[in-house]
């Protein structure tokens, strides 16, 4: 691949090659990926062998680099440019491959049949946003068809209830947000689903649209262009509800409680304290912080298509390392605000037999316990 | 005025004076353990017990409370008196055989042991009284008090419960001749400490204080926000102190108004909060500190003496940090600060110095050693076994009760993790907060990167946009000592050519 358009189009000149990017990369630590090395590369090498690289599946787009780049430079953006080159030219794992076909196909990467996406809300009724809302609630992929993260949707409606929202999701219509497919490299399909939910969304004609994923939070309201809808991730509407009073808590959580900062909504959108807020609220539970919390959270792994490849990096995942940290401070539950952590953790908890000490479980399933 | 004999020597005193008073008039000592300058006296511990003659009698009295209203004449070591201060201190070591105080006297005055019976090895407190009577009498709380009676009586609250009325100021603590009184027995407020903000926050200043040694003028400045006399109305111990009278509590600030035709702008520079980079964990771990912490603490002439210590121990591994802030567009500083890459060569210099088997590191994106012989101390400073490691660090996290600051050496193309027990920021310098509230006042302008503007970067740097006021220093961009020096003396010597014109033109802005 001739090096120099993508440069010009990411601007890579400013870079003064410090090498905070890879100095903070989570995975550079494991894998052969270097992105300031990459980077460099474009700059000074006029064709870079793409296929070569394998390791550039490695990337989780927890935009660490983007982040702490004092030069603007943004160099996760170039791990996607070139994730692009490599999907253009057919050579993905299998893997991510079959994830993005699903996308294409039937709207999520499970592959499942989109007439299924509203199983999970096990015949309870669910007013179908298309009718007029003026809360839209986009369930996500992920919370809509794996058995583990439905519980979760679940739980935001019965919130959503006993606060008296008026809200609605689009049910079948609903198709992938598509953050995880633009940082696949898939462009082409990125812009279909961008203009196709889009276009529903905007039909809809609801004020605010509230996510269950960070992941679907950090797209519609960073790429999607959603003027005049105030785009929400659940933890700042849930915050938002107990602190005007809204939601009352019967019961309570009597546990130490320790909460895991996703990437896509601290690291990447700066939300910190709502999630503390609402665990805070929760009546008896002890929050207790890991040392790597906050804009130091160890990413899980799970972004950036890490939930459908293994990349070329066969050593220890970063989840198990982080539950690890999450046992050390004796916490009982490890508390996330993200489908792909809750996976990406409870699995590192069980293969690491951690399972009697500690248990991973999403904020609204806590709520849950406690409304 | 009153004549008075001590231990045969004369003096005249005012009437009411105290025995104690005129033999320290006369620099004869008497021996006290209850008495305090600041404080009535009390009369408790009567080891100031002497023998005064008079009208052809002689009595023991203590000289701490004696007023002197008829002439008289003093023993302060006779006989009766040696044996009944050796009683006392023998009484003394029986109450507090361990307590440092009490043996220094007891060893004073011979005694060693005693007949006694000893009521417990770990007793510190022998009832002086300095610490109810300092809670009083100068702090007004009242907040302990003597209870009890007989063999029974205690230095305690009301009830043996937290006092409310104490407000955590320490004094008991601090006038305690022994350590006996500790303020956790008293309340479970928190003591907020007084912190020296030239020390950066290492030391503690007292409410009355001088900011640092090289302060003009160099007196004393009461802290009015904190000051007992000033919140409570309490205390007002360093006017009675002060020999020169030099106190006046009701001192105001004085506006004065001044024609002048010239004016050196010299307001300096401020550093930036770490905190805007939260990746270092400034602010959560106590292990990392800015440069001009760092400057504080390696100070010989600092509140440590230049010891370097962190936790109590010398650090083994100390990593340098250079660029915190600098050079991004994202924190407000697109700018290179320009000092920071020689002081941190000179701190790890000094920490060389101070520490022989330290390992030092420093990780730099640059080194800019422009000036003259800056090369060859950098040069040097690597000689002294301090490694420059290219990449800047992206994470500092911990690891037991080490911490771990995360990089990729960029020399290596790969990431390192480096042990550390003490990191340094070389944060960024930026303008002062009132810059722009300054530039208004005097109507002039400033650069882009918030500094005042030179009216042309290299023809005339000292000059503004209005005839007659200058620049010098860091308030017109960050830089170093010889240049601030070499601006100084650009600025100063541009005012007398002002100050030599009979009639001119003031352009403004």
């Amino acid at each position: 691949m001739k090096t120099r358009q993508m440069t010009e189009q990411l601007e890579l000149f400013g870079c003064i090659q410090c090498g905070k990017c890879t100095g903070g990369c989570p995975v550079a630590r494991k894998t052969a990926l270097n992105i300031r090395s990459l980077i460099y590369h474009m700059l000074v090498e006029p064709e870079l062998a793409v296929n070569a690289h394998e390791e550039l599946w490695d990337c989780t787009c927890c935009f660490t680099c983007v982040e702490r780049c004092p030069k603007d430079v943004r160099p996760a953006e170039l791990i996607i440019g070139l994730r692009g080159e490599l999907v253009e030219s057919g050579r993905i794992p299998e893997t991510i491959g079959a994830a993005l076909m699903g996308i294409f196909r039937q709207g999520n990467p499970t592959g499942m049949a989109r007439e299924d996406r509203s199983a999970w809300t096990n015949g309870t009724e669910v007013k179908a946003a298309q009718q007029g809302c003026e809360l839209l609630y986009f369930v996500c992929c992920t919370a809509s068809y794996d058995l583990r993260i439905q519980p979760v949707a679940r739980a935001l409606v019965k919130t959503f209830r006993a606060a008296d929202l008026d809200f609605g999701t689009l049910g079948t219509e609903e198709s992938c947000c598509g953050n995880e497919v633009r940082r696949m490299g898939e462009m082409g399909l990125f812009e279909m689903l961008v203009e196709e939910n889009g276009e529903l969304i905007r039909s809809v004609g609801a004020s605010r649209l509230v996510t269950t994923s960070p992941h679907c939070f950090n797209t519609f309201k960073n790429e999607y262009g959603l003027d005049g809808i105030e785009v929400l991730h659940y933890t700042q509407l849930v915050a938002e509800l107990i602190e005007d009073g809204r939601l009352n808590f019967s019961g309570g959580v009597d546990n130490k409680v320790t909460y895991h900062d996703p990437c896509f909504l601290g690291k990447q959108n700066h939300i910190f304290d709502e999630p503390r807020a609402i665990l805070q609220a929760i009546p008896g539970v002890e929050l207790v912080e890991m040392d790597r919390s906050r804009e130091r959270s160890l990413c899980c792994e799970g972004g950036g298509g890490r939930m459908w490849a293994e990349g070329t990096n066969l050593e220890e995942r970063l989840a198990f390392q982080r539950v690890r940290e999450a046992a050390e401070t004796g916490a009982e539950i490890l508390a996330v605000a993200c489908p792909f952590c809750l996976l990406t953790l409870e699995d590192a908890v069980k293969v690491q037999g951690l399972d009697e000490q500690l248990r991973v479980m999403d904020i609204m399933e806590l709520v849950d316990l406690a409304l | 005025m009153i004549p008075v004999t001590i231990d045969g020597q004369s003096i005249e005193v005012e009437e009411e004076t105290t025995i104690l008073e005129a033999a320290q008039q006369l620099g004869i000592h008497i021996p006290t353990l209850c008495h305090h300058p600041a404080l009535e006296p009390y009369g408790a511990c009567r080891l100031c017990t002497v023998e005064i003659f008079y009208d052809g009698r002689s009595r023991l009295v203590t000289a701490c409370n004696y007023p002197i209203r008829w002439e008289l004449e003093v023993q302060t070591a006779s006989d009766k008196v040696m044996k009944g201060r050796r009683l006392l201190a023998e009484l003394l070591l029986a109450r507090c055989p361990n307590a440092p105080a009490v043996r220094e006297i007891a060893a004073s005055l011979g005694v060693t042991e005693t007949r006694f019976e000893m009521s417990s090895e770990d007793e510190l407190c022998y009832l002086c009284g300095l610490c109810v009577r300092i809670c009083e009498e100068l702090i007004g709380q009242s907040a302990i008090s003597f209870v009890s009676r007989g063999v029974d009586r205690q230095v305690g609250t009301p009830f043996f419960e937290f006092s409310d009325a104490c407000i955590a100021c320490g004094a008991c603590e601090f006038i305690c001749p022994t350590g006996a009184i500790k303020l956790p027995d008293i309340t479970d407020k928190e003591p907020r400490p007084m912190l020296s903000e030239f020390d950066m926050g290492i030391a503690k200043r007292g409410n009355i204080y001088i900011p640092f040694p090289q302060a003009v003028p160099k007196i004393p400045v009461i802290d009015r926000e904190n000051c007992l006399h000033y919140t409570l109305g309490r205390c007002g111990t360093c006017e009675y102190f002060c020999e020169a009278n030099a106190i006046d509590y009701d001192q105001e600030d004085e506006f004065i108004d001044l024609d002048v035709d010239a004016v050196v702008v010299a307001t300096g520079y401020d550093l930036m909060d770490p905190r805007i980079k939260p990746e270092f964990g400034y602010g959560v771990y106590p292990e990392v500190m800015t440069g001009i912490e760092f400057e504080r603490l390696s100070s010989a002439s600092g509140p440590t003496m230049g010891k370097v210590s962190v936790n109590d121990k010398a650090p083994k591994d100390v990593v340098f940090i250079k660029c915190v802030g600098s050079r991004d567009p994202h924190t407000g500083v697109p700018y290179c600060s320009r000092f920071c890459c020689m002081y941190t060569a000179k701190h790890a210099h000094l920490v060389r110095d101070r520490i022989p088997d330290a390992n030092i590191t420093i990780f730099y994106m640059d080194v800019r050693a422009f000036g003259k012989g800056y090369e060859e101390f950098y040069d040097r400073v690597k000689h002294e076994r301090v490694t420059y490691r290219r990449g800047e660090p992206s994470e500092i996290y911990r690891r037991g009760n080490r911490l771990v600051v995360l990089a990729e050496d960029t020399m290596l193309g790969r990431p390192v993790e480096v042990e550390a027990d003490l990191v340094v920021l070389a944060t960024a310098a930026v303008p002062r907060a009132d810059v722009k509230e300054m530039a208004e006042k005097l109507e002039i302008e400033l650069s882009p990167d918030g500094f005042f503007q030179e009216e042309h970067p290299k023809l005339r740097p000292v000059d503004t946009q209005v005839d007659g006021i200058f620049l010098a220093g860091c308030c017109q961009g960050p830089k170093d000592i010889p240049d601030t020096v070499a601006q100084a003396k650009a600025a100063a010597s541009s005012t007398l050519r002002v100050l030599a014109q009979r009639e001119r033109v003031i352009r403004g802005a």
